[in-house]
């Protein structure tokens, strides 16, 4: 099937074009030169066209996702969808954490085409590939936990970084894992005593390395692997007030690391995931302030460094993390249930509902300081949109947010009428009045995430040879005003007129057209060097004898568990 | 004040479910559209005409509009659920949900409740006249936040985890009651006139609890403190002599509050 | 003959995945490792009858028919049913369990697995306070204190001890020794045996004395000198003990599970690990009996939002246990036609649910004689997974292992049955 996508003002940061009528011509699934005269033709007069969103940190997939939905069926009351099944869709609930089917529809009525689950344990990713199955339309990857590994931590305390990279490339392939993810390094193994770390020099107990050890060791590492993606950082002591000291100190670590990945264009040597909550001044929660505007400088004079922000939305939801200590904080200061999930030899991770109430200062503040990070940095291709969905809000709330950035009438209603006064007084957001363009906004929620994945060959833009990922949002640019009618912009970017997903229609008028459409797995296969592999397997597999509960035998994921794979060729013996 | 009259037919083997039958629902319609309003049999959608003859008329608002139900209907759940105002009178017995997240207005039943009767209720009255079964003024399974507002009174019995998560309102159950009342309760009044088999209060928080008959098993995270006469309570005056005690210690800082009669009930005073 | 390594064995909650099987033509013939009872599914010895072709009760009579006809039947029985009841599913796979939830969203059928009759407590008191848990390999790497609770593992789980606690760990060199065990039990049984502490608390008081080592845990005075036949001193010091530990683990079963309070004993339970975090890492794990009983909880909650007795019935999933469990449904007639598969509810309801089950049209799929397929019109007997054919399970501990094929068999799959159903359930819809 060909279309021809005709009138549109498209937003297509990566190809410099900024709101021009351009037509997209699309065949067999990819963005093409030009099709034929039996091309389907589409209407796109007075909307605006973008590439398919691309959400480059979100949890929708795996073990504690489950368990979010498990622990909270009030919540999966709260948004229900209903089976369709002549046209194959499917039922599904849940407002902070729906269902697997719905996650799909969802994203995908939001213009969004692509979507990674930023934590999987190696032990239990089987289960992350099987939800990935039953998540339709996303193409999807996910990040494989290595910052509380045992192995990555004794290699890296030994000083033997050739078999850390070893480890790495040998476990994102035994895994179908993408990328490098870094979570409260040290932390969650000192919650396997039920202790924690504190900062980048607080050596986690019996392995005796610090985060900043093991954050450095494994940014060498990713380089040394030249992933498409840089390590994925969620730094140590998030949420603390007064923690924005840990976060410049642990951003500087990976900086001058030569990065050439082998695919996509990335030249950053870190991604910093949910800035948002580790921007934070003070000492305590009643002198709790803002210090966005000191991150945001950094990110400002810094090259080597992208951000998402995980802003918060202020809804009531449900935070889930493999930062398992941070989980168990959270559950003593509101009380509520607490989920924990202690992973052997590799993670843990824990999940507590939260009440983001704007009435309430402290979230008023995370609130601003999220939109503080992203109106702060000047350049949009350092920074991702993200809610760390569903930990700052679920991620349908995508719209509303681009409302905030678009609007700063939008932002004072809010700071006047809807939230709490300490947003305004601790923080500097009263004072910022930059509105985002459309442009801006394609930044952020495409062409930055695209390249920072490391997928912008065929993600995140709409030149020739593009998968034909493709949104259209019903806004006038011409007789509407982004800033005055910011409702409008929450609307259409919630329903999209049209979502193409491979070239098909998958979402026309806000509805979910093919509901079953599956989507890649990404993959990182990798080899750094064959002989040292076989010693390091070798080593793994006397571990797993021990001290593993399953055998090594029965511990890769197997190849029928991925649906649709899309592995991403890496090195192949560099490290000879 | 216009009335509209459903007699039951046959209750099916397959229960009935609707939230369709309450004055907000029928306010302002002819008999003929409050007959084509949609009721679940099993996994069909129906109509509330094909189970009940339908007679009266609505009043111009739900406050103006009483429902009668005359006849038994045992096989017909959510009655009443999410009423605003108005009234509701059942000739009979009810299935699970009656008054459920119930607003405002009245309902009585004269006859028995099935399970989670007044669930999650913000206002308004609900009546049984006779009995009830379990969870009756509690939460949605995983909610800490039930009942919050309203007054339930069951005439009868009623049974397990009565005012489970309870936040405000009253619970008045003037039978007897069997295990684990006002479990989680964090708020608000329930007033059991009968006997209790065990757990009163259990793991709660906040609120008050107050057991006129036997309580034949206590739980030992309270704190005792002494005796009580003539309480007085959400403007609820209760006469007599009562233990008081605090807790429940198995949770944090709690102030909740559990009255019973001294009269029959030394066995479970340290 | 062929020698299968590493092979998981598709019996208990605790999947042991280092069964060696011996095969000779479309036998196991001999097992090294398995326990007694997995050893005995593996060679197919529990002596009951193996059905091997569908089976429709004619006149009374159970007569073998084509498998068509036997699909045609139970397609029928979903399809005309006002409010089918899907139930089981924990002894199979979990791709059969996700086509189980299509088929009864297509069915508009309420589907609800052993759980209910398990562990489904337990999931009720997660719904309200939380899950804090551990995967197996951390109890064997850390754990100096593993509380039972309501459970014998040394019966329902016989590996269990010799793999997470008798064994050394990495922090634990000395295995069973640098552990304490206790056993909270009414009953001595083989586990309290082994233990270093057994509480022999009173029948049905469970919720008493977690109440009582709550309270004590937070200073606070037990009201009673005595709770639940426990001295006082005595709760005192078990919690002193508990505060000491490094790293804590409580397993439970159905003796907590199924004791009075049902739901609520595991709510005082999951708060008593939450509460002793503030002195000492504590975590737990339930001891789940069929093979995949959680796999179906995960593949339904990630597929509905609710791990079992999911009602769907007007096309979106509702729930609430206690209306739409299998047991309510039977009990209360509210079901007027069922589908079982993976279980045998003929050998574990009450009585009262069985009276309904032997009036309404049961449907089957299930390769054993059993108390089930005596009440069924229709039976269709399955490969065995595991052993006849592969696919997912979740452990207790939410691990997911690949469970393997050894020998050939002409049955078809739980999977490729319901396919075959779902398939004919939608051409009879598409036909009305």
């Amino acid at each position: 099937m060909e279309y021809i996508i005709k009138n549109g003002n498209v937003y297509d940061p990566l190809n410099k074009i900024d709101g021009e009528k351009v037509d997209i011509s699309i065949k067999d699934g990819k963005i093409v030169d030009s099709v034929s005269a039996d091309a389907k033709e589409i209407d796109a007069s007075g909307q605006i066209v973008m590439p398919g969103g691309i959400d480059p940190h979100t949890h929708i997939a795996g073990a504690k996702v489950n368990v979010g939905r498990l622990i909270r069926p009030e919540d999966s009351k709260k948004d229900t969808e209903f089976s369709k099944p002549d046209s194959g869709k499917r039922a599904g609930t849940g407002f902070s954490v729906p269902s697997t089917f719905m996650t799909g529809y969802r994203y995908a009525q939001m213009g969004y085409t692509t979507a990674m689950e930023a934590a999987m344990p190696p032990l239990l990713a089987r289960h992350t590939h099987e939800e990935f199955h039953a998540t339709p339309i996303l193409d999807h990857a996910a990040f494989t936990l290595l910052g509380n590994n045992w192995f990555i931590m004794q290699y890296l305390k030994e000083g033997d970084i050739d078999k850390a990279a070893t480890y790495a490339s040998w476990i994102i392939k035994a895994t179908k894992g993408y990328a490098i993810k870094i979570v409260n390094p040290g932390g969650t193994e000192a919650w396997g005593w039920g202790g924690n770390v504190h900062g980048i020099d607080d050596p986690t107990p019996y392995f005796d390395i610090t985060g900043g050890e093991i954050i450095r060791g494994l940014a060498e590492v990713n380089e040394m692997l030249r992933l498409p993606h840089s390590i994925h950082l969620h730094c140590n002591d998030l949420g603390h007030p007064g923690n924005y000291e840990t976060t410049l100190a642990s951003l500087d670590l990976p900086k001058g690391i030569k990065v050439d990945p082998v695919t996509g264009s990335r030249k950053t040597s870190v991604h910093a995931t949910h800035i948002q909550y580790h921007s934070y001044g003070g000492t305590n929660w009643r002198d709790f302030v803002s210090e966005a505007p000191t991150i945001a400088d950094y990110v400002n004079k810094n090259d080597h460094i992208t951000i998402d922000i995980g802003q918060v939305t202020l809804d009531e939801t449900t935070t889930m993390t493999a930062d398992g200590p941070m989980e168990y904080d959270i559950h003593t200061l509101n009380g509520l249930k607490w989920a924990n999930c202690d992973i052997e030899l590799e993670t843990g991770s824990g999940i507590v509902p939260f009440i983001y109430s704007p009435k309430a200062p402290v979230p008023s503040v995370q609130w601003a300081i999220g939109l503080e990070l992203f109106l702060l940095v000047d350049d949009a291709s350092k920074v991702c949109m993200t809610t760390d969905s569903p930990n700052g809000g679920p991620f349908t709330r995508y719209p509303r947010v681009f409302s905030w950035l678009m609007s700063n009438k939008a932002r004072e209603d809010m700071l006047e009428n809807k939230v709490h006064k300490w947003a305004e007084k601790r923080t500097s957001l009263a004072t910022i009045d930059r509105e985002y363009s459309f442009y801006d906004i394609a930044q952020i929620s495409r062409s930055s995430p695209a390249v920072v994945l490391g997928l912008s060959d065929t993600k995140g833009h709409l030149g020739v040879g593009a998968d034909a990922d493709i949104a259209i949002h019903n806004f006038n640019i011409d007789n509407q005003d982004p800033s005055a009618d910011y409702g409008a912009i929450e609307s259409s970017f919630q329903r999209s007129s049209y979502v193409f997903k491979d070239g098909k229609i998958v979402v026309q008028d806000g509805e979910v057209t093919i509901p079953n459409h599956h989507g890649r797995t990404f993959w990182v296969d990798s080899l750094y060097n064959a002989e040292l592999e076989k010693q390091v397997v070798s080593e793994v597999e006397n571990v797993f004898k021990q001290y593993y509960s399953v055998n090594f035998e029965n511990y890769p994921v197997q190849d029928e568990y991925v649906l649709k794979p899309a592995p991403i060729n890496g090195i192949k013996e560099a490290g000879k | 004040m216009n009335e509209v009259v459903l007699t039951p037919k046959e209750q099916p083997y397959v229960p009935i479910e609707t939230s369709t039958i309450k004055p907000d629902d029928f306010a302002n319609k002819s008999i003929d559209e409050i007959k084509d309003l949609e009721v679940w049999y099993g996994n069909t959608s129906s109509k509330i005409g094909d189970f009940f003859d339908v007679e009266g008329e609505s009043g111009p608002t739900p406050a103006e509009t009483n429902i009668l139900i005359d006849g038994d209907v045992y096989n017909t759940k959510r009655i009443g659920q999410g009423m605003t105002d108005g009234k509701i009178t059942v000739n009979g017995n009810v299935n699970m949900y009656v008054g459920a997240e119930m607003e405002g207005g009245i309902i009585t039943v004269n006859g028995n409740a099935d399970s989670w009767a007044g669930q999650d209720m913000r206002g308004g009255e609900l009546i049984i006249n006779g009995n009830a079964r379990d969870y009756v003024g509690s939460s949605y399974r995983g909610d800490w936040r039930g009942m919050t507002g309203g007054i339930i009174t069951i005439k009868g019995n009623a049974q397990n985890e009565v005012a489970e998560y309870m936040l405000g309102g009253k619970l008045i159950i003037q039978g007897d009651v069997r295990h684990m009342p006002g479990v989680h309760m964090n708020g608000g009044l329930l007033v059991i006139e009968g006997n209790v088999i065990s757990r009163p209060g259990g793991e709660m928080k906040n609120g008050t609890i107050v057991i006129k008959g036997i309580v034949s098993e206590f739980l030992p995270g309270f704190e005792y403190h002494g005796i009580e006469k003539d309480l007085n309570i959400q403007g609820e005056s209760i006469k007599g002599s009562f233990y008081k005690f605090k807790g429940d210690f198995s949770e944090k800082g709690p102030d909740g509050t559990v009255y019973v009669a001294v009269a029959g009930n030394n066995h479970i005073v340290p | 003959m062929e020698i299968h390594e590493d092979v998981p064995c598709p019996f208990c909650g605790t999947i042991c995945d280092d069964i060696i099987c011996k095969v000779e033509g479309d036998e196991v013939v001999s097992t090294q490792n398995a326990c007694r009872i997995g050893n005995a599914k593996f060679v197919h010895a529990e002596g009951a009858e193996r059905y091997k072709k569908p089976m429709i009760r004619k006149s009374g009579e159970l007569v073998e028919v084509s498998m068509d006809e036997a699909v045609e039947e139970a397609a029928k029985m979903l399809v005309e049913s006002k409010r089918p009841l899907m139930y089981g599913w924990s002894s199979v796979d979990c791709d059969a369990q996700s086509v189980g939830v299509e088929l009864a969203e297509e069915s508009f059928a309420v589907i609800d697995n052993t759980a209910t009759v398990c562990h489904g407590p337990s999931l009720l008191a997660v719904h309200d306070v939380g899950y804090p848990v551990c995967t197996l390999g951390e109890v064997k790497n850390r754990a100096d204190v593993v509380i039972y609770w309501g459970c014998n593992p040394l019966h329902a789980h016989p590996r269990h001890f010799s793999r997470h606690v008798f064994s050394r760990g990495f922090f634990r060199e000395r295995g069973r020794s640098d552990r304490t065990v206790i056993v909270v039990d009414p009953r001595e049984s083989d586990t309290s045996k082994l233990a270093d502490v057994h509480v022999q608390v009173e029948f049905d008081k469970d919720y008493e004395l977690l109440d009582a080592i709550r309270t004590a845990l937070r200073g606070k005075k037990i009201l009673y000198e005595q709770v639940a036949g426990v001295p006082r001193e005595t709760i005192e010091a078990t919690v002193e003990l508990l505060k000491k530990a490094q790293f804590g683990i409580l397993f439970f079963g159905m003796g907590i599970t199924h004791s009075r309070g049902k739901n609520r004993n595991i709510d005082a339970g999951i708060r008593t690990i939450q509460d002793l975090n503030a002195h000492a890492k504590f975590t737990l794990i339930p001891m789940r009996g069929h093979y995949n009983v959680n796999g179906f909880n995960q593949v339904c909650t990630w597929e509905t939002g609710y791990p079992f007795c999911v009602d769907f019935a007007d096309g979106s999933a509702k729930y609430n246990p206690g209306e739409t469990g299998s047991n309510d449904l039977l009990q209360n007639k509210e079901t007027d036609g069922m589908f079982v598969i993976g279980a045998d509810p003929g050998a574990h309801f009450p009585q009262k649910a069985l009276e309904v089950m032997a009036e309404i049209p049961v449907v089957t799929i299930e390769p054993h004689r059993t108390p089930t397929t005596e009440l069924s019109d229709v039976i269709i007997p399955p490969a065995f997974v595991g052993i006849e054919t592969e696919g997912t399970a979740y452990r207790m501990d939410g691990i997911p292992i690949k469970m393997k094929k050894l020998v050939e068999t002409d049955l078809l799959s739980d999977k490729e049955i319901l396919v075959r159903i779902l398939t004919r359930v939608r051409e009879l819809k598409a036909s009305k």
